[in-house]
């Protein structure tokens, strides 16, 4: 991200401009501990003794450390069941979402063809019309198919987005359209180019729809909430919600499971932190 | 099939004229077209737009899984001026948007101007800034509840610490509950809006500010002739995305309070949850979502007409 220093910067050397440096890094630093405290507070409580969690005055690094509520939490509830749902879930959705909408795109951005444009505009408009405000048609369809309560309703509800064809489409507008006309004078037909020229082209904006959709996913609560009923069909977030039911009082532990369903996030954040960010920045700003 | 389909007059002649042949490639463009569309549009056409168009109808039918449905015109929406806990949801919603835009709005800006700047280590504060955003909403909710615990939670103790005597109950307080749910909204969502923002102010030409600075402008009148009119776009369409979001607003409110204490926090989704799928009212439930749907639209069209004027002048 290439950044324009827009603030009044401190180019003059000496004294004053090294109190002003010192400054911005002290109110920076204040400002990400702000927002870092919650999860800061979460991972302290997780490896304390249950009576330990709220004291007065607050605890910030525990006594001694309980490492094997990390050990035991697996045993008071099926986190692995949990775990391995979220995995799959996620896994598939991410893959059909960035399969169909990086194709679709394609017709979208590169194929002339009459009512296309119309046709897009229809999925521009389903963004705007809140998920609630149709829910309820959803759901009787997935219940007269029988669909309630089985991975497939997610599954089919969350891949077919509208979302990951308008952000691939975004994309592939930027890529300029002499190198398929190129391609088709070299005689490689329009999947030929989808397959071998614009999707190795794509790479940043695939890894941003991917990660993004594979967060959105692990972290939905709405869609198992309302369609999955069965325990052994759960997601971590619905685990982690009926533990909390559970274990009332249980604090240290609560924040056990907190930490393990952030892990695995915090980890593909840290990795991929570029590809969310351009997402972001380009879904929001290009439209 | 598609040529009985198709009503071409009848002037093409048996030779290929070029009229013919650029027909005949539009043809194949669309069949192409559609194709790659195609597997994502059938997935789409059966879940969302059959869906949306069969919400409208469905608010004015009375149905519940075990009769058929019966058309009722109105009914639905009389008895939603009627619903008293559907109008506390209303308004519930609509004091939570009122928190959570202008809040979340401030934070996101404030944060941008903070780290719009080219130093060392500023990838990492945009990260933390951001991180919050892609956590769980139920870890997040979970672990705020705790921080807003009445008695022994880090929240109450830093209040007494700064001097009040006796702070809110939080969650546990029908006054307080709705504050501790937007306080953790706009924490968790500033970081998204702060992105946003960053991308609005580097796409302001460094040249304006440098013509300003010649002109002998102070940092605040730059703030105020350049930034802020650069920034209108993206002010705009981030105006847009919250409200929208507000109005949106489910899964924080179930996990923090479940709309308690008593209906303090109960809102609309969750209202409209409540009646379709627990309740199986789908008619008058989808009476209140053409509702909800309706807000979002009248909001999103007068700032549209708002920006649109300003613009003008």
């Amino acid at each position: 991200m290439s950044t324009v220093d827009t603030a009044a910067a401190p180019r003059a050397r000496g004294p004053l401009a090294i109190v002003r440096r010192v400054a911005l890094y002290v109110a920076l630093t204040l400002a990400a501990l702000l927002i870092l405290v919650p999860f800061l507070w979460m991972v302290s409580a997780s490896l304390k003794r249950n009576n330990d969690v709220f004291t007065i005055p607050i605890q910030w690094i525990p006594k001694d450390f309980q490492w094997h509520n990390f050990a035991d939490i697996w045993t008071r509830v099926p986190l692995a069941t949990y775990l391995g749902n979220t995995v799959f879930l996620s896994l598939v959705i991410t893959f059909l979402q960035v399969l169909t909408g990086s194709f679709a795109a394609y017709g979208f951005a590169k194929v002339r063809f009459r009512g296309r444009d119309t046709l897009f505009l229809m999925y521009i408009a389903t963004i705007a019309v809140p998920w609630q405000a149709y829910m309820i048609p959803q759901y009787i369809m997935m219940q007269k198919a029988e669909l309630t309560d089985t991975f497939w309703s997610l599954i089919l509800l969350q891949a077919f987005g509208a979302f990951g064809v308008f952000l691939m489409r975004q994309y592939y507008l930027t890529i300029p359209d002499e190198l398929c006309e190129a391609a088709r004078v070299d005689g490689l037909s329009e999947y030929g180019i989808w397959a071998r020229i614009i999707l190795p082209l794509s790479k940043p904006a695939l890894a941003s729809l991917a990660l993004l959709t594979f967060v959105n996913t692990w972290n939905d609560y709405m869609g198992p909430f309302i369609y999955l009923t069965s325990n052994d069909l759960w997601t971590i977030q619905l685990g982690l919600r009926s533990f909390v039911g559970q274990f009332d009082a249980d604090y240290a532990m609560i924040m056990t499971g907190s930490v393990l369903s952030v892990l695995p996030i915090t980890i593909i954040f840290l990795l991929g932190q570029r590809h969310f960010i351009q997402g972001i920045a380009s879904s929001g700003m290009k439209g | 099939m598609a040529d009985l389909l198709t009503a071409t007059p009848a002037t093409a002649s048996a030779a290929p004229s070029p009229r013919a042949r650029d027909r005949r490639r539009a043809r194949r463009n669309t069949l192409i077209g559609w194709s790659f569309i195609l597997p994502n549009f059938l997935g789409f056409a059966v879940l969302t737009l059959v869906p949306v168009i069969a919400a409208f109808a469905l608010s004015f039918m009375e149905w519940d899984s075990y009769n058929p449905p019966e058309w009722v015109g109105l009914d639905n929406f009389q008895r939603l001026l009627n619903d008293e806990s559907t109008k506390i949801a209303l308004r519930n919603t609509a004091f939570y948007a009122l928190g959570h835009v202008p809040l979340t709005m401030l934070a996101a800006l404030g944060l941008a101007l903070l780290l719009n700047r080219k130093i060392a280590g500023v990838g990492f504060f945009r990260a933390a800034a951001f991180f919050p955003y892609i956590t769980s909403m139920v870890a997040v909710a979970v672990v705020w509840n705790m921080l807003f615990n009445p008695q022994f939670g880090p929240v109450n103790q830093f209040l007494q610490f700064l001097g009040v005597d006796s702070p809110p109950g939080w969650t546990t307080s029908t006054t307080w509950a709705m504050p501790a749910i937007i306080l953790t909204s706009v924490w968790r969502d500033m970081g998204y809006y702060m992105v946003l923002f960053l991308a609005g102010l580097q796409a302001i030409p460094v040249e304006q500010y440098e013509a300003a600075k010649v002109d002998g402008a102070s940092t605040w009148q730059r703030f105020r002739a350049v930034t802020l009119p650069g920034l209108r776009p993206v002010t705009f369409l981030v105006l847009i995305l919250l409200t929208v979001q507000s109005f949106k607003v489910f899964d924080l409110v179930v996990v923090m309070t479940d709309g308690g204490p008593g209906r303090a926090t109960l809102v609309l989704s969750q209202q409209i949850y409540r009646r379709g799928i627990i309740e199986g009212e789908f008619g008058y439930a989808s009476a209140i979502s053409l509702v909800l749907f309706l807000l979002v639209l009248v909001f999103t069209l007068v700032q549209f007409w708002f920006n649109s004027r300003r613009e003008r002048r």
